[in-house]
């Protein structure tokens, strides 16, 4: 079998234990792939646990650029006795298998096809170190320096790397490039190299950031003018929260008195969370709670008392595998239904779906607006992938000049000038109402908020007019949205086509190289990404236009499919499902081979 | 019939209170409760309470839960915003209001199927996190609105109008209260407003966890021969432990008592609340002296009414928070958006 040779292009994955102080060796490589200007994207494939289970991190290096998982792993590094069958099983023929020889293991636990470089990992830490924290810590350094010659990449990426990160701790910088040349020095001695993987200085790093969703998210928030958040820890989705907190620590404290622009509280479950977010909206600050599926489930009857009491609040939600308890460390889009129909009798809500941490940040601080805007909840879907993944993206952005949209609020000026105030009244022909925050006016724009019917002047009422005048108009603000939300993006095939495909979230970036790979074989497939819901004409505009439109999405339902069907009146027979949904990123290789096998079924039964 | 207005003759002769307020500024609609509930005394009481103290109304948010009891908000401080939350979840909504805006006053009214049952839990956490707040919990130990069955506060023992007895062990909350470290903590019967309205001004000038559990006796369901919570029931085992004055800052407080009878506590803001004692052995400023003493006397099947535990100087969550004093709701983007230059120091890093 010929070894893979592949330059800039391949998959390396490092099966690891957690707990073991692996991940920040294995960002490191990444990091070092990326300061030679080779884009890297890396994926954490974490269990629910802390310690002593099986944890990998597969990076795809890609001078292309693209972010999507590719499918297919051309080196292991096999740290972890208790998946070493599995993971020398997964590496392509012809791939790489990296691992640590200091006891011996049997021939038949090998493959023939693959070439197989043991390094004695733990005999060279042994001989160096004696504290045992070290030794572990080391160790995964030093594989990083073994595998960076073998790769060949240049000893000075990482002088620079740790310099920047041990500035003024001398100490570390010193044993840490040690372990490092500990890795070189052994490949270079008693291996022979480069290999046929190679890691070539490029340029196509260029000004992108290299950060994670969640506290892209944060900084969003923070961005975007949110002061009050409630929160409940739940996996993937904590460390938003926990950033926001973070990046209000170092922006949002009064330099003169100390005191913070902001009130962030850990509540006591997700009930109490959108509970005191409602509060917040209510009383004129902006407000979020972050989240995963089963808390979005326990907040459904609070999510329908702000659509009907129409009160602004921001959900995130970082969606994982359900149902239940499903993989809490595992990616979906899952949560499509359940948030765009939340709680009990009539309610549609607004949704963002966000592809990177560069739009995490954007749609955060949009998200804001919009709740403010149009006096209702607003969900960020973000996801696992995107949310507990670094991932290279544009650099954020903001400017100064930019005002928050306070939205229709009517003020002790407003009410002592004589302005007509019906707190659900439509008098701009929007289905949006103007309300007042409490406090404004001693005898004027007071209004009782309830969950119960009320008329256009919130007076308690069960009359059947003023119930339907109310859903009525909460149907036109939904119209409304689908015109401010962010706009859906066409991108067009190398050929003009009657094929569509319509995507969303964390799938974009494996079908921006599918539809790549597609119209490089001759088939021809025009993509729009949604990027909110409701869904403006534009989408409708986009099915009139092709005849046959897959639905990429990573759920088991064709939840996506289903929303488009059932809001747009859809023809179920044009819209065809692809969906992967085993709690691992979708791949371009899936939905190369999905939407090819599909197109080939089409075209013998016509 | 609450769409219907309460007619709004007002008579001339009707006093003002230092905010040019009569009374009747404070009132809302109609109640719609039944003739002779107890919520509607409780809702008098904190009309009243409200004009004693010279409290703008719209300076008040009002927030329940659900249930008749979270009806009654509609029915005072019609000048007021207010909020019918949730069943059960009114604490969290108040909460979130409260770190928007502290300078208004919040007034959360719930009732014991809202704060015992279902809501237990917010109850609790509300308490634990000295949110300032007066919480008042109209407690008749029954469902009203879906007619009659009990809720987490009925007595053991105690006969429904069906003629059920209860057989689980009630909900106390006034010791749930003490125990979580709520900073004023009383009980009160519905048909005793010379003691409710100070307790109310007490709790609205309390500036932190305030919680007044009111036994309201619900004419309907639950004011029966076997109820423990019926009108008769209340004034017979009413055991107050002192009689209240409450004294708002400036006024004349110079009054002749013996030794020993008369406890005056001063608030934060100056006010006093002066106990005269009933009990001669009864000191409302120990936390678990106020525990052990509600507990042997809730053993003996006396409802312990008055000021049971204050803490004059309490913190609340901003306190805990390190919160502005400026309302987090009145921050602009000046305050909030760290700007364009820090934004690109952060992408620098990521880099």
């Amino acid at each position: 079998m010929k070894p893979i040779e592949a330059i800039n292009d391949f998959v390396i994955k490092f099966a690891n234990i957690n707990g073991s102080g692996s991940a920040s060796a294995n960002e490191l490589f990444a990091k070092a792939v990326m300061r030679m200007g080779v884009p890297v994207s890396p994926r954490n494939i974490f269990p629910s646990n802390i310690q002593g289970m099986p944890t990998w991190y597969e990076a795809r290096v890609c001078e292309k650029g693209y972010h999507g998982r590719r499918g297919g792993v051309d080196m292991m590094v096999a740290m972890n006795p208790q998946t070493w069958d599995a993971d020398v099983a997964e590496i392509e023929p012809g791939g790489y298998l990296f691992y640590d020889s200091t006891r011996p293991i049997p021939e038949s636990r090998f493959r023939k096809d693959i070439t197989v470089i043991g390094v004695p990992l733990t005999e060279i830490t042994n001989a160096t170190y004696t504290d045992p924290r070290q030794r572990q810590l080391f160790k995964n350094i030093i594989y990083v320096g073994a595998l960076s010659v073998l790769l060949g990449m240049d000893a000075s990426v990482f002088e620079k790397l740790f310099a920047e990160q041990f500035k003024g701790k001398e100490r570390l910088l010193a044993s840490n490039l040690q372990a490092i040349n500990l890795g070189r020095d052994y490949i270079k001695q008693h291996i022979a190299y480069p290999l046929g993987l190679q890691v070539r200085k490029s340029d196509k790093i260029g000004d992108q950031i290299f950060t994670d969703g969640n506290s892209a998210m944060a900084l969003g928030c923070v961005y975007g003018g949110a002061t009050v958040a409630a929160w409940y820890p739940i996996t993937p989705s904590s460390s938003v929260p926990e950033n926001f907190q973070k990046y209000c620590d170092k922006f949002r404290v009064d330099e003169s008195t100390g005191q913070h622009n902001f009130a962030i509280v850990q509540a006591e479950d997700e009930l109490a969370s959108i509970g005191m977010a409602i509060g917040a909206g209510w009383n004129g600050a902006r407000a979020f709670t972050a989240t995963s599926g089963a808390g979005i489930s326990l907040m459904t009857e609070f999510i329908g008392l702000a659509y009907f009491a129409e009160i602004p609040v921001t959900l995130i939600n970082i969606q994982r595998g359900g149902p239940s308890t499903g993989m809490p460390t595992r990616t979906q889009q899952s949560d499509l239904l359940s948030c765009a129909y939340a709680s009990h009798g009539d309610t549609k809500h607004v949704m963002l779906f966000p592809q990177d941490p560069h739009e995490c940040f954007e749609h955060a601080a949009a998200a804001l607006d919009l709740a403010d805007r149009l006096q209702t909840p607003i969900f960020v879907m973000s996801d696992l992938d995107i949310g507990m993944n670094q991932r290279l993206c544009k650099p954020f952005v903001w400017d100064d000049a930019r005002a928050y949209d306070r939205g229709k609020v009517m003020t002790a000026a407003d009410l002592e000038a004589g302005k007509d105030f019906g707190r659900y009244n439509d008098v701009d022909g929007d289905g949006i109402p103007w309300r007042t925050y409490p406090g404004t006016h001693p005898t004027k724009g007071s209004y009782f908020t309830r969950g119960t019917s009320k008329d256009a002047y919130a007076r308690y009422s069960e009359r059947g007019p003023d119930y339907i005048y109310n859903m009525e108009r909460l149907l036109k603000k939904f119209k409304t949205a689908a015109n401010l939300v962010p706009q859906p993006i066409v991108h067009k095939a190398a050929e003009p086509t009657r094929i569509g495909a319509i995507y969303f979230g964390s799938t974009t970036p494996a079908m921006r190289e599918a539809l790549d790979v597609l119209d490089e074989d001759g088939i021809h497939v025009d993509g729009m990404r949604l990027l909110a819901y409701p869904f403006p004409k534009s989408v409708e505009t986009f099915l009139a236009e092709h005849d046959t439109v897959f639905v990429v999405e990573q759920n088991r339902d064709a939840q996506m499919r289903t929303l488009l069907i059932n809001e747009l009146d859809a023809n179920p027979k044009q819209l065809t499902k692809v969906l992967h949904y085993d709690g691992t990123p979708i791949t371009a290789r899936f939905i190369v081979s999905a939407i090819a096998a599909k197109l080939a079924l089409l075209k013998e039964t016509v | 019939m609450t769409y219907l207005a309460k007619p709004r003759l007002h008579h001339p002769t009707l006093t003002k209170n230092k905010v040019g307020y009569t009374r009747r500024d404070y009132e809302g609609p109609v109640s719609t409760l039944c003739a002779g509930c107890g919520h509607d005394s409780i809702s008098a009481a904190i009309i009243q309470a409200c004009w004693e103290l010279d409290i703008e109304p719209h300076r008040v948010a009002k927030l329940s839960g659900i249930g008749c009891s979270s009806k009654a908000p509609t029915y005072f401080l019609g000048a007021s915003h207010g909020f019918n939350t949730v069943h059960g979840r009114m604490p969290s909504v108040l909460t979130g209001a409260n770190l928007a805006n502290r300078e208004l006053m919040y007034l959360g009214v719930s009732g014991d199927g809202d704060s015992a049952s279902i809501g237990l839990g917010q109850f609790a956490n509300a308490m634990r996190r000295g949110v300032n707040m007066a919480y008042i919990v109209m407690n008749n130990g029954v469902y009203g609105l879906t007619k009659g069955q009990f809720s987490a506060t009925a007595d053991r023992g105690s006969k429904s109008k069906k003629g059920v007895i209860n057989t689980d062990s009630p909900v106390d909350l006034v010791g749930i209260a003490l125990q979580l470290g709520a900073t004023y903590v009383a009980r009160s019967f519905s048909g005793d407003k010379a003691q409710l309205v100070p307790l109310i001004k007490g709790a609205l000038a309390h500036g932190g966890a305030a919680f007044i559990d009111v036994i309201s006796p619900c004419v309907t369901f639950n004011n029966h021969a076997g109820s423990t919570k019926s009108y008769e029931y209340v004034r017979q085992h009413d055991e107050s432990v002192s009689v209240i004055d409450f004294i708002t800052p400036g006024q004349e407080t110079a009054t002749q008592h013996a030794p020993g009878e008369v406890l005056e506590v001063e608030q934060h803001d100056g006010s006093v609340l002066r106990l005269r004692k009933l009990h001669a052995d009864y000191d409302p400023t120990d936390r678990y002296a106020a525990m052990s003493y509600m507990n042997s006397h809730a053993a003996r099947g006396e409802v312990v009414t008055g000021l049971l535990y204050l803490d004059p100087l309490p913190t609340d969550l901003h306190t805990s928070l390190n919160t502005a004093a400026r309302p987090l709701n009145t921050l602009g983007v000046q305050q909030l958006c760290p700007g364009a230059s820090a934004l690109d120091k952060i992408n620098a890093a990521l880099r």
